[in-house]
């Protein structure tokens, strides 16, 4: 049955082929144009380059050269990878299949004329739109903050030069200094990650300068893996580690780049390094193309078009989806049913129903590793969770270390499957 | 194979000195050593390739030769580089497999424990002098996790249906069957990855994110996987 089936598809599209032939000659293949490298568009590039099998003309836009991953970065920071490895650039897309990588930024997308306008000048025709432009920060919320005071209160929220700043800043502190974290509102990108960052800041802190204290600004009155990261903070950074949530004024925070101070409800804390992560939204692309609710933009469950211009998908970050929390192994995840959906409205491919899941690990300490993660389907209100799991407080060490060891995999495979 | 009889014939010698004796341990507290490796290695009369080569005659013998298991480019580089399984290289790619062959894809930790490594190997050696001798018992698999109806085993998988479920499973496992810290699975028996799939499925296996990946496969779709990554 199902190969007779399969025969009859394949002579159909072959037969479609034939007969349209001279328009494709017109009109030249099926143009996709995915903005954004990342964890959701290189994935989506690479699949639908490999699964079209150059039936669709895909082409990736990313300003960046060599992509440093968000996810490890923290790792960067406790002292547990280099830069290097977890850099990444697009040449094995581009050699191995056939994307035509372009460094440039989107600057406008015209959705009538399916067009995109790159900041060199150039405009590219698509027929359909993949945005995965990650997260860019709200204006204004941290006041006293915005991009112009990054260098003296690093975000360190998009890898890369950020990420080497705040390591060096950490690394200067003066003996017994004080590192500060602003942490951001609910929704933002990788909900464990600030919390791993504050672990991977105390183990670097402990090596080096072990009578430094570590402050957490707060909005939110609790955080994910809360009982998990508190467990390894007592036990791995015993009275280095401060949080102050929204009952002590985490909630009302300013800062002053200049005097390096940060004001929690009125009290003024001196400090001699602040991580200012501020509440986040789509990357601007989306609003740009007036794809946006609010600070995100709406996605069909079923495919990850947009519920607004079902010619663009939007993944990962940016998207507001439903239940999948906002990381990269959720936008490689989104990525895989949005590259099905778009080979089949441009080719003759099958749709299967979308399945999504996901699964952060963190790293608390030298080989003690946690994790959480979930299963997810989609129905017509939003992507939904089905099932889900947590590590448990209390674990033995080598669980613990199985575990980290597993996130190293984990790694090794998400960016094999994002790069090739 | 001249050599290899004189080799194996050297050590049966050797093997009955009392010092040497000890350094191959005892091969009764072997077996039990070698449950932890039933799950993938068969021994004995009638073993098979499994997730794992079978392990009759390792002794004496070269590297990655066992016809019909596909091996990691590092140990079939190492075997046509001259390296021949005896105490010394068995001992060192035990104790630690990465650190012994770097794309091993051996999905094992490695036992530091040289007592138990020693009496592992006495075990092994048993399979080891020549076919004529080794044992007329059971091959030493388990007996399978989890009892399957024999429809739900002779379910043939669809290869397409399982390349595109398979997009899942390579957010973790490497395609090139790599397995830094998560198990490579290409090239398995599609039985055994069914078996395991459907061990996870019911919770019988521990790991947390494979029962979430397992338990929402229906038994058509584990059929398509196991097609799927067999065939790599």
């Amino acid at each position: 049955m199902k190969l007779n089936r399969r025969h009859f598809m394949g002579a159909a599209a072959g037969a479609t082929a034939a007969m349209s032939a001279p328009m494709v000659m017109a009109s030249g293949k099926p143009r996709v144009v995915v903005i954004g490298g990342g964890a959701g568009g290189a994935t989506a590039a690479r699949y639908i380059a490999k699964d079209s099998q150059g039936a669709i003309d895909v082409t990736l836009v990313d300003p960046t050269r060599t992509y440093y991953t968000c996810f490890f970065s923290n790792l960067y920071l406790g002292g547990f990878r280099t830069l290097e490895s977890i850099g990444h650039t697009y040449g094995k897309l581009a050699a191995e299949y056939g994307i035509n990588v372009v460094h440039d930024w989107a600057v406008g997308v015209d959705r009538a004329a399916k067009t995109v306008t790159l900041a060199g000048g150039a405009m590219l025709h698509y027929d359909r739109l993949v945005l995965s432009p990650g997260i860019d920060f709200v204006d204004g919320a941290v006041p006293g903050w915005d991009v112009t005071k990054q260098n003296k209160m690093p975000h360190a929220y998009k890898a890369g030069s950020q990420s080497e700043l705040l390591k060096a800043q950490i690394e200067a502190m003066p003996q017994g200094g004080r590192y500060a974290m602003i942490a951001p509102p609910n929704p933002y990108r990788c909900p464990p990650g600030p919390y791993e960052r504050v672990s991977m800041v105390a183990h670097r802190l402990k090596e080096i300068n072990p009578t430094a204290k570590i402050m957490v600004v707060d909005p939110k009155p609790k955080f994910s893996k809360e009982g998990l990261f508190r467990e390894a903070w007592n036990n791995h950074y015993a009275g280095m580690i401060e949080w102050i949530g929204p009952d002590f004024g985490g909630d009302k925070v300013t800062v002053d780049a200049d005097a390096m101070t940060v004001n929690i409800d009125g009290t003024v804390e001196k400090v001699d390094v602040c991580n200012v992560i501020p509440a986040m939204k789509a990357g601007r692309i989306c609003e740009i193309a007036g794809i946006t609710d609010g600070n995100w933009a709406p996605v069909s469950a079923h495919t990850m078009a947009s519920r607004v211009d079902e010619n663009i998908h939007v993944l990962g970050d940016a998207s507001a989806q439903g239940d999948m929390p906002k990381s990269g192994f959720s936008a490689n995840s989104q990525a895989k049913v949005a590259a099905m959906a778009v080979r089949a409205a441009l080719t003759d491919s099958k749709l299967f129903p979308a399945k999504y899941s996901n699964t952060c690990w963190s790293l608390v300490g030298t080989d003690d590793g946690i994790k959480v993660g979930a299963s997810y389907e989609g129905t017509d209100e939003k992507i939904a969770k089905v099932d889900g799991f947590i590590s448990k407080t209390g674990e033995d060490a080598e669980l613990r270390k199985a575990t980290y060891e597993e996130s190293i995999g984990w790694y090794a495979g998400i960016t094999s499957d994002m790069f090739g | 194979m001249g050599k290899v009889r004189i080799a194996a014939a050297l050590a049966s010698c050797v093997i009955s000195g009392s010092a040497i004796a000890a350094e191959f341990g005892d091969a009764e507290r072997g077996a039990e050593v070698f449950s932890e490796c039933k799950s993938c290695h068969q021994v004995g009369q009638g073993a098979r390739n499994r997730v794992g080569p079978q392990l009759n005659g390792i002794f004496g013998r070269q590297a990655a030769a066992v016809e019909g298991f596909k091996y990691s480019d590092s140990l079939v580089r190492m075997g046509h580089d001259g390296l021949v399984w005896t105490l010394d290289t068995l001992d060192a790619y035990i104790e630690n497999p990465k650190a012994f062959a770097s794309r091993t894809r051996m999905n094992y930790r490695g036992l530091d424990d040289a007592e138990k490594r020693a009496d592992l190997l006495a075990f092994l050696r048993i399979y080891s002098d020549n076919p004529a001798n080794i044992p007329e018992a059971a091959p030493t698999a388990n007996a399978p996790e989890v009892d399957l109806p024999p429809e739900v085993l002779a379910l043939q998988g669809d290869v397409a249906y399982g390349e595109y479920l398979s997009s899942e499973c390579l957010t973790c496992h490497l395609i090139d069957g790599d397995n830094e810290g998560i198990p490579g699975i290409i090239g398995w028996p599609a039985e055994d990855f069914v078996i395991a799939m459907h061990a996870y499925k019911r919770k019988l296996r521990p790991h947390p994110v494979m029962q979430m990946m397992a338990g929402r496969l229906a038994d058509e779709e584990i059929a398509a996987l196991a097609a799927y990554f067999e065939g790599l």
